[in-house]
């Protein structure tokens, strides 16, 4: 069983801070750490390869710093991590990114054997956008179980998985064949502490780096900026809500009575037009 | 249990932690380096200044890519009452030399960027990972250590422990005792940011020049203790530290203390307007010479300020972390290139050597001065400054009473607080703690 993993090397939203004039998104000297939701993914892929054998592969796009990131993943256990770096990978947006990890990945496959699941998080903290992992998917022509909140059964002979899905108004069991992409939910497992042994292998792991042209990427104009047709057209702070909630005191009428007094005596031009609409029926 | 055998361990990542690794690395050793926090400098805490001889002798280039703060040119000493400071300023344009002598540092940053010099040397070092234990066989020679993630005993010929003032794995294990309260002081620390230009307009600095205000007086309420306000370069580090054992007595919190200094008419003009980003606390070992506890035994040594290794009247602790730390990794490896056992009888010389340096000479010729501050806190910290600003007031301030009325009046506020034996007694005192 060979697992990908991949993750982003995100600012600590803990610690971040916004410029008081450009509303922008101060990222200097702001601490990085692995998103959170990636963990998810991490873990569920170690109890995989724990269970039925194999290896992990954790894999990131992003500066040469973020070999921090994936050396602090591999002091979980994994036993791989492929560092895609480049400065044609500047200014990807979603698009781009699953262009270069979906070619990372088939590299992965052809270098360390062929790949039976690639999780992802859910979202990252900083995009927000959760596409990243449904692009792959597509670009590799997986099957995607998104949202995924436990792994129910694999067979490895069979090749075939059952999983569980959050969706909206209950779960959904999906069972389907490998290869899959699986992006995990958050709060379904709890990240490990790696051993010693893992911890001091990590910090000595040579974290493997590849280019676009080392990945396999010829058409580097999809690539980064130029692959990303994302335009980011302004970014602003909201402003604060000027207007404060007002709590109603129904007394002796029904809460939905008072409600609806208070909004029109806050809005009296409201209640005209009602009634003058409510005239015609 | 890990195979792999270490010819060090080195317990914690700050100054002194870090000067030992380094030292051991840089010689060849093979070292691992155990840090419990996210990265080395997540946990520490100081004002900071950094001085540039003791860096120097580990890292002789370091002014190329340290992040340094400012160089300082101006060093002020406050002595406040309430309403008042009388001051002693120092600021010398040779300080504007071609390699300063100090530095403002913000420690999170200088601790990660030495610690990348650690790993450049050779050294591994794993951070988030605890030592809970030093593991001892049967003749009672330290081992090795056992971390808080699984896999058990690793193994060292020596452990250097540089695991910071609390040193609950060394008092734990019975190689000294737990700091005492009134050897150990508790300092608050708030990061005040604000504009470049700012700062040096109110400090009357230009470019990177750097200046320091240590203030003691009334502000302590005549607890044993000291607040500092350092410049960097886009924010102003602002503190207040009293011994331990002061705020048991008295009750004072800490943070109303410095509440109280930051509102001080002589200090609240220096920050008004600033953004508070952080802050923090961290205690200080401050019980000088007699408080140091046994420095080495069969397997182990200690370092910085887990073996209180730090002169509380020049606030100077973390050069003597980096020089013990450098001193205990060059006996080690002095004892290794001989052959020798990491005995406790061989690694007397750590002992020896560091004997022979400013360390332990300065904290020898300050050895009673711990006690009798602390012994007479109401007098130095209360009584004095307050004596010694209305004498000041009453000096400058032009209000047609004759000069000779103003000094014996000076004269006589002296002695009715303190009486005439009292001030011979506190001169006499101070200035055979001080020689």
């Amino acid at each position: 069983m060979h697992i990908v993993v991949c993750i982003k090397q995100v600012p600590d939203s803990a610690q971040i801070r916004v410029h008081p004039v450009t509303n922008t998104i101060m990222r200097q000297g702001v601490p990085t750490i692995i998103n959170p939701y990636d963990l998810f993914a991490i873990e569920e892929a170690l109890r995989l390869r724990d269970k039925l054998g194999g290896q992990v592969t954790i894999l990131t796009m992003g500066p040469p710093m973020a070999e921090d990131t994936l050396r602090k993943a591999l002091t979980f256990g994994a036993d791989r991590a492929v560092l895609l770096t480049d400065r044609f990978f500047a200014g990807s947006d979603t698009l781009a990114t699953t262009f270069a990890l979906a070619a990372a990945i088939r590299k992965i496959g052809d270098t360390f054997g062929p790949v039976d699941i690639v999780f992802t998080g859910k979202q990252t903290i900083d995009g927000d956008t959760a596409q990243v992992g449904p692009g792959i998917a597509k670009r590799l022509g997986l099957t995607q179980l998104t949202y995924v909140s436990r792994i129910a059964d694999v067979d490895g002979e069979a090749r075939t998985i059952k999983v569980e899905r959050r969706a909206e108004g209950g779960v959904q069991e999906l069972a389907t064949k490998m290869p899959c992409l699986i992006t995990m939910l958050e709060g379904t497992n709890e990240i490990r502490r790696g051993s010693m042994n893992d911890a001091l292998r990590a910090s000595r792991a040579e974290i493997v780096k590849w280019s676009a042209a080392d990945a396999g990427i010829e058409d580097t104009a999809k690539c980064g900026l130029r692959g990303s047709p994302t335009i980011v057209k302004k970014v602003f702070a909201p402003s604060p809500r000027a207007t404060k909630a007002t709590m109603v005191e129904p007394g002796d009428a029904t809460p939905a009575e008072a409600l609806i007094a208070e909004i029109f005596k806050q809005q009296p031009e409201l209640e005209s037009k009602l009634m003058t609409l409510a005239r015609g029926y | 249990m890990i195979e792999e055998k270490f010819d060090a361990i080195v317990v914690g990542a700050g100054m002194a932690g870090n000067a030992a690794a380094l030292t051991m690395a840089q010689r060849g050793m093979k070292v691992l380096q155990l840090e419990r926090g996210e990265y080395s400098g997540s946990k520490n805490v100081q004002g900071a200044i950094l001085y540039a001889d003791m860096l120097e002798k580990l890292i002789p280039d370091f002014r190329d890519d340290a992040p340094l703060e400012r160089h300082l040119v101006e060093q002020r000493f406050w002595m406040m009452d309430d309403r008042s400071h009388v001051g002693l300023h120092y600021r010398s344009e040779d300080f504007n030399e071609q390699s300063p002598n100090r530095y403002t540092i913000i420690r999170a940053q200088f601790d990660k960027w030495f610690s990348k010099k650690v790993q450049e040397a050779g050294a591994v070092v794993l951070c988030e990972t605890t030592v809970v234990e030093l593991v001892k066989d049967s003749f009672g020679k330290v081992i090795g250590v056992r971390t808080d993630r699984s896999g058990g005993l690793i193994r060292a010929d020596v452990v250097v422990i540089a695991e910071g003032v609390t040193g609950l794995l060394g008092t734990r294990a019975g190689l000294r005792e737990i700091p005492k309260p009134e050897n150990t002081a508790l300092a608050v620390k708030e990061m005040h940011f604000m504009p470049r230009e700012t700062i040096e307009s109110r400090f009357n600095l230009k470019g990177d020049e750097g200046m320091v205000i240590e203030a003691a007086g009334t502000i302590s309420r005549g607890m044993t203790g000291m607040g500092f306000i350092y410049s960097n370069k886009e924010c102003v580090s602002i503190g207040m530290g009293c011994l331990v054992s002061d705020f048991q007595r008295t009750g004072e919190t800490p943070y109303g203390l410095l509440d109280a200094f930051k509102r001080h008419p002589s200090v609240a003009p220096l920050i008004e307007g600033s953004e508070v980003k952080e802050y923090s606390a961290h205690l200080i070992p401050e019980g000088g010479f007699k408080a140091i506890p046994q420095l080495y035994g069969d397997g182990w040594v200690v370092v910085g300020d887990a073996a209180q290794l730090n002169n509380a009247i020049h606030r100077e602790g973390s050069n003597l972390a980096m020089t013990s730390g450098r001193i205990a990794g060059e006996a080690i490896f002095q004892l290794r290139s001989r052959r020798e056992e990491m005995t406790e009888q061989n690694l007397a010389l750590y002992k020896e050597m560091l004997d022979k340096s400013f360390v332990i000479k300065d904290l020898k010729k300050y050895k009673d001065m711990p006690a009798l501050l602390h012994t007479q806190s109401q007098n130095f910290f209360l009584t004095y400054p307050q004596l010694v600003n209305k004498a000041m007031q009453s000096f400058v301030r032009v209000d047609g009473t004759p000069k000779v009325e103003k000094e014996k009046k000076t004269i006589r506020s002296f002695v009715n607080a303190r009486s005439w034996f009292g001030l011979f007694a506190d001169g006499f005192r101070l200035a055979r703690a001080w020689r």
